[in-house]
């Protein structure tokens, strides 16, 4: 999507994360466009997940703020940031259904809860979103029974339950073989087509990042901060971070260049140092 | 020119310095089974000798017949001197398979910094610490409390969200589950106490008073204790493995960001149910300890109407209700505990046991704390 047609969704203000004293990430400025598939990428515990969770309200930034259609999210009251929230919908890395309930059940509770449909309905609706993941004949199912990936699709069924305006994955592709992740991937796209949900995804899958991304923020963390946002790929040739580049690379900075093993473990990771 | 062989097995290290170059020959096998292998203290022991360390070390790994990791290890170990001495390291000395193992566990520096956070505090800065975090769980506790005393407030003026049938099926789980266990119990205290009170009691020709000691413990003491004690270990370890498995699958966060408050889904059906069934199963236990009383009663050769009329003569219905009222806020505390430690839950399956645990003793605590409270209470009440 061209900058010039953003409509922010999304804004993020000057957003500090951190546990304790342990500054996570500082200062994350970005605006996520409406209709747009925003990944947030970085390598292996750099903060993706963590800025996810502040992006739902379940960790509080340490400093700055969120909005959402330009109202503040971060400081809302609790009545107003429950209103918020059930406009979004939250794909968990493990999927986190209910294990008491079955599949039905988990999709159909959000609908229970929040809306005033017929049980005819809501069974309907149910069948549906579980038809849209591939999961059709899985309604009595419960999560214990099926596999990781079905788990990670029933739960994008009850995410996308109530019609939410804005998607949140985390790791959709993580655990998933190369052809329901590519399945996955579809999916996500065709959701923003059709409905023109705002699509957040958090992963460090190559792959995925260069088939669904409109842009991508990295995540430095070396810097501890934005390492660069943009198409990906754009980033993977013009970027101005080495960083970034080789992270979009699988670890070669400059791709025409022949890997020598001669030059350095393949183990070492741009960005791979202690933390303090 | 300065040679020194170290014949442990077979010559099987031999270092030779020549001039500004220290070289190692090694030879025969160098694997973990070799018998008294040569070990890098006497590389270390060979530079302690020399009054200026050698430029470079070299190697010469043409008579070594086998080797695995014993030989690799020794390699790294020998860089670690190097890198000590500041000794060039001449990799290239060495032969393909060696040097490529060798290149890849050297190509990324020792990390220094990067302690598992086990740092040493002196005890003054560790009793701070450990004060700190008393009163950060302060905190969390009266936090946890002030939202399970909002919820119970909004239930009660029905303005609570959450489904019933969790309710009917923690009821049925805690309650009917829990018969079993809580007979065989009851059954065996009021069994236990009758003996105890024979011991004392027979000498005197007071066989006859065991109704009594059984009927006054068991309704006011020991019925609604075990009770809570079977409970706690059953019921709240239960909510807390729950909970906390629930906390761990994120099955938690995604209540809370359906905008759903957890306290409202998963801890007041919990505490409505125990709070319903604890005085229920509270009156079972009481009516099974008697009866086992009457169990001994009679082996003893005291009658079943003798028995039951001292009984109702010594048991009124305000030791009865002392037994009852505390069972209900028995009730609560075992599910608040457990449902407490549950909520607290870290983010792995040893967190999960590690809660459940704390969920057993932090609730057989507070029960024993506030049976005392209760004690002083009723005696004050002259009940």
């Amino acid at each position: 999507m061209p900058e010039n047609e953003l409509v922010p969704h999304i804004s993020v203000r000057q957003l500090t994360m951190a546990y304790g004293s342990f500054v996570v990430m500082r200062d994350l400025t970005f605006d996520i466009g409406r209709g747009e598939i925003f990944v947030i990428m970085g390598g292996s515990g750099c903060g993706k997940s963590t800025l996810l969770r502040h992006l739902i309200g379940l960790l509080t930034p340490s400093a700055g703020n969120v909005f959402y259609n330009g109202v503040d999210f971060t400081g809302a009251d609790q009545e107003l940031r429950t209103q918020m929230l059930r406009k979004f919908g939250v794909m968990f890395q493990g999927g986190a259904l209910w294990s008491s309930l079955t599949l039905a059940e988990n999709v159909a509770f959000p609908l229970e809860e929040f809306t005033d449909l017929s049980p005819e309905a809501i069974r309907a609706t149910v069948a549906l979103k579980l038809a849209l993941v591939g999961l059709r004949g899985f309604e009595e199912f419960y999560p214990a029974e099926i596999s990781g990936g079905m788990c990670k699709r029933a739960s994008l069924a009850r995410a996308m339950a109530l019609d939410p305006e804005i998607l949140f994955f985390d790791e959709p592709s993580a655990g998933l073989d190369p052809i329901s992740a590519r399945r996955l991937d579809e999916l996500i796209i065709e959701l923003r087509d059709s409905l023109g949900t705002t699509i957040v995804v958090v992963t460090h899958e190559l792959a995925s990042i260069f088939a669904i991304a409109d842009r991508a923020l990295f995540l430095d963390v070396a810097t501890r901060t934005m390492g660069g946002l943009g198409e990906p790929q754009v980033l993977r040739e013009e970027s101005e971070s080495e960083d970034l580049r080789s992270f979009l690379n699988r670890g070669m900075p400059n791709p025409n260049h022949v890997h020598d093993p001669a030059t350095g473990s393949p183990f070492v990771l741009p960005g791979d140092k202690p933390r303090k | 020119m300065d040679a020194t062989a170290i014949n442990s097995s077979g010559e099987a290290l031999v270092m030779t310095r020549d001039g500004g170059a220290l070289c190692l020959r090694l030879s025969g096998s160098w694997t973990q089974q070799t018998p008294g292998r040569p070990t890098p203290a006497l590389v270390r022991a060979e530079f302690a000798q020399y009054d200026r360390v050698p430029e470079t070390m070299r190697f010469d790994l043409a008579g070594v017949s086998q080797y695995d990791s014993a030989l690799l290890s020794f390699l790294l170990q020998c860089h670690d001197i190097c890198a000590e001495t500041q000794t060039k390291f001449d990799l290239e000395s060495l032969p393909e398979g060696p040097r490529q193992l060798l290149r890849l566990a050297t190509s990324v520096p020792h990390a220094e910094d990067v302690r598992p956070r086990a740092e040493k505090l002196n005890l003054l800065a560790r009793i701070g610490e450990k004060a700190m975090s008393m009163v950060g769980e302060g905190f969390e506790i009266l936090q946890f409390l002030g939202d399970c005393t909002a919820a119970l407030f909004r239930f009660c003026t029905f303005r609570a969200r959450f489904r019933w049938p969790d309710v009917w099926l923690e009821i049925q789980q805690c309650g009917a589950g829990a018969l079993p266990i809580i007979t065989l119990i009851a059954f065996l205290m009021g069994l236990i106490l009758a003996y105890v009170g024979a011991v004392t009691l027979r000498p005197y020709g007071g066989l006859i008073f065991i109704a009594n000691l059984v009927g006054l413990a068991m309704v006011r003491e020991m019925g609604v204790m075990m009770t809570g004690v079977v409970m706690s270990g059953r019921t709240g370890a239960s909510f807390a493995a729950q909970l906390g498995t629930m906390k761990v699958s994120e099955e938690i966060a995604a209540l809370s960001t359906m905008g759903l408050s957890p306290i409202e889904y998963l801890v007041l059906p919990r505490m409505i149910a125990l709070f319903v069934m604890f005085p229920l199963l509270t009156i079972y236990a009481n009516f099974i300890g008697i009866a086992g009383g009457l169990v001994v009663a009679m082996s003893m050769g005291l009658s079943y109407a003798q028995y039951t009329h001292q009984l109702t003569n010594a048991v009124d219905l305000t030791h009865f209700s002392i037994g009852i009222i505390k069972s209900f806020f028995f009730g609560l505390i075992v599910a608040a505990t457990g449902c407490m430690r549950g909520m607290q839950c870290g983010n792995s399956s040893a967190a999960v046991g590690e809660a459940t645990t704390r969920a057993v003793v932090s609730g057989i605590t507070c029960l024993v704390i506030a049976d005392a409270v209760f004690a002083v209470i009723f005696n004050r009440l002259h009940m």
